[in-house]
């Protein structure tokens, strides 16, 4: 083993598993987290400002000069910044140098089109280069990037891209012709459609091709000056009821980025570092994007989806060092068997990740039977903008565990207090609502034109994460469930509204309900119950209608996996349906313990 | 088993997971995940479904074999005669 790592899979630990314990590796790399306790101790948010280099001449600090030119200024130019895979496995190398002169195009694309600072961009576009570009050349014209999922259908997009009033949208002629030209009526501030063509089909009117404008734009720009305040990002992410909420972010969130990937991922000089998350959600951005390029490191990048096979060789041909992926393609690799793992030299790895939604202690253990490493779950979300807690690669992990609270970070497990507010609990072991002390840089800053829901997510000087869990004596943190009706399938967060708005848009749906059903491999998949009007009968056509239907106007993503018939719906006295009761009936829960959770 | 009935049942399977999809105006060549967007729960759903139909059980690293009607057709054609 390149790492030693004991896993004794003793019983009668309190969670089946017993720790797996580091040991100081032999002579290997020590990592950057040494002794966690005193890097605690001893590191603050200011110090880590320190790390990065802000803009020349005290100009500010910009996410894409930290990311790109200042190491291609600094000598490293010609190192290779994104070693991109198309579906058909070509290869394709940018250096930072090359991503340089793309994003200086892009942004002098963008002031020719007129867009300026805080005019937000967005992108629907599948894991392609111009994706890369356009979101670092966006951030170098101060514009604020606002990635869009590509497997989003129309109703997602629309709802996203009025929130964002944006400008401009990138995405590929394919795309567009599929999902976008139908409903882009539908959004009157979009003024720019910059399309990637990807066919030969000629130029659909009222667009632009990207690529001829970044041909015929400048390959020199220089950043204006950016307050590190300065709004830089725009995640969406769902809530349980109304529309998504647009979670605002700054470019002093890269010192944040910066930090955490140093800290919980070990991002050393050399590394040749893949986040397998799509840009399309938060951690595609701040771990696919912008930590391992200010760290200067190789960021491997493939345009297909998920296969093991092909990711193996992935992480066997491009030498991958970290590899920072998520529980439902583990889980989905662990069915593609050790063997097939073994089968591949995959000596290169060093360090394992996982994130969006809590591992099972059988894929973190299975990570030494297959790659001779453990994965580390971390936990964060949209709203931290980077990492919070995490298993580190120099502690013991406790499997199961989300793992200790990254330095700079204050966690607590809180309780609603008499005045209204919350309080800490301090005894070890006793569920509530995991919350943190803001201040961290990659903070959010609100939910843009939404400033009562942002005011809601705070109370008694913490920020409130939705999450249930408990902290365990040695601080170890472990993960209960949403304290919302939050669906949180393969990662994604998914809004119960969301799903039953586009249900009852379909002509035989009188209402509907949704909830996450447990699911093997994606942890919850959605699951819809309707109630049918006057003259639909519950058959097999009706179903495979609406879920069609679903599909279509959401995406598949988002649609629900699973339509089941009721004949009515529990709801409140006020009229909210009590999703608690349909999941609670769905899982063969005491329907009494879990009635009263609805307020009424 | 024909090629045609083996095609049927693949269309069976793929729509009873998508059923979005209009068999009529399917490219026998396009590669179903990236035309119809579908998510890696509705791939696995996909064999699950031929497995229930076809009784053939398809590693997972076989899934990518299966990408497109004919392709599809052609893997199961194999699958079932050897």
């Amino acid at each position: 083993m390149n790492e030693q790592t004991a896993s004794t899979r003793a019983t009668g630990h309190p969670t089946r598993w017993a720790p797996l314990v580091k040991r100081a590796p032999a002579g290997g790399m020590a990592p950057n987290l040494r002794d966690y306790d005193q890097a605690c101790a001893e590191f603050s948010w200011d110090q880590a400002r320190g790390w990065l280099d802000g803009l020349p001449g005290g100009r500010g600090l910009n996410i894409a000069h930290e990311a790109i030119d200042r190491h291609a200024a600094g000598g490293n130019g010609h190192r290779v910044a994104l070693r991109w895979m198309s579906r058909n496995g070509a290869g394709r190398d940018f250096t930072y140098d090359d991503l340089r002169k793309l994003t200086n195009r892009f942004a002098n694309v963008l002031c020719r089109l007129g867009i300026g600072q805080g005019d937000v961009v967005a992108t629907l576009a599948g894991r392609i280069p111009c994706l890369y570009i356009a979101a670092l050349g966006a951030l170098k014209n101060r514009s604020v990037y606002a990635p869009l999922y590509s497997a989003f259908g129309p109703d997602p997009i629309v709802s996203r891209m009025t929130i964002a009033r944006a400008r401009v949208l990138v995405t590929t002629d394919v795309l567009y012709h599929r999902k976008v030209a139908s409903i882009r009526e539908q959004m009157p501030a979009l003024e720019h459609v910059l399309l990637v063509r990807e066919t030969a089909a000629p130029l659909p009117p009222a667009t632009w091709d990207c690529n001829a404008l970044l041909d015929a734009a400048s390959d020199e720009f220089t950043i204006p000056p950016t307050d590190p305040q300065d709004l830089a990002l725009l995640h969406f992410t769902s809530g349980t009821t109304g529309q998504p909420k647009g979670a605002m972010h700054v470019h002093e969130a890269v010192v944040a980025h910066y930090a955490t990937a140093r800290f919980a991922l070990d991002c050393q000089p050399g590394d040749r570092f893949w986040c397998t998350a799509d840009p399309g959600w938060v951690t595609g951005t701040s771990y696919g994007i912008i930590a391992p390029l200010t760290h200067g490191l190789t960021m491997i990048v493939d345009e297909a989806d998920f296969e093991a096979e092909r990711w193996y060789r992935i992480i066997r041909d491009e030498r991958v060092t970290i590899w920072y992926t998520a529980p439902t393609a583990i889980r989905m690799l662990m069915k593609a068997g050790t063997p097939l793992a073994r089968q591949h030299d995959l000596r290169s790895l060093r360090f394992l990740g996982s994130v969006g939604e809590p591992l099972d202690p059988e894929g973190v253990v299975w990570g030494v039977d297959a790659f001779d490493h453990p994965f580390h779950d971390n936990w964060w979300q949209t709203e931290t903008g980077g990492i919070m807690i995490a298993n580190f690669a120099s502690m013991d992990i406790r499997p199961g565990s989300m793992g200790r609270p990254l330095p700079g970070v204050v966690a607590a497990i809180v309780r609603p207090a008499a005045d209204g507010g919350v309080e800490a609990i301090d005894e070890p072991g006793v569920q509530g609502e995991l919350a943190l002390r803001p201040g961290w840089p990659s903070m959010f800053r609100g939910y843009l034109g939404d400033e009562e829901r942002y005011r809601n997510c705070f109370a008694g000087g913490y920020y409130l994460t939705g999450d249930l869990a408990r902290r365990d004596p040695d601080g170890y943190y472990w993960f209960v469930g949403r304290a919302d009706d939050v669906i949180k399938s393969s990662g994604h967060l998914i809004g119960p509204f969301e799903v039953e708005s586009a249900l009852l848009e379909h002509e035989a749906v009188a209402g509907a309900g949704v909830i996450g059903k447990p699911d093997p491999v994606a942890g919850e998949i959605v699951k819809a119950f309707v109630t049918l009007k006057p003259g639909f009968a519950p058959d097999e056509a009706v179903r495979r209608s609406i879920q069609a239907h679903a599909r279509t106007r959401l995406g598949a993503v988002v649609a629900p996996k699973e339509v089941a018939f009721v004949a009515s719906l529990p709801l409140t006295r006020s009229g909210k349906i009590m999703r608690r009761l349909l999941k609670a009936r769905e899982l063969g829960w005491p329907e009494g313990d879990t009635s009263t959770l609805e307020p009424s | 088993m024909t090629r045609d009935e083996i095609r049927t049942a693949v269309l069976h399977a793929l729509t009873s997971v998508a059923p979005e999809i209009d068999p009529q105006r399917l490219d026998p060549d396009s590669v179903f995940r990236q035309a119809y967007d579908l998510d890696s729960m509705d791939v696995l759903n996909f064999m699950i479904a031929l497995h229930a139909s076809l009784d053939v059980d398809v590693p997972e690293s076989d899934y990518v074999k299966l990408a497109s009607l004919n392709s599809a057709v052609d893997y199961l054609a194999g699958r079932l005669t050897s």
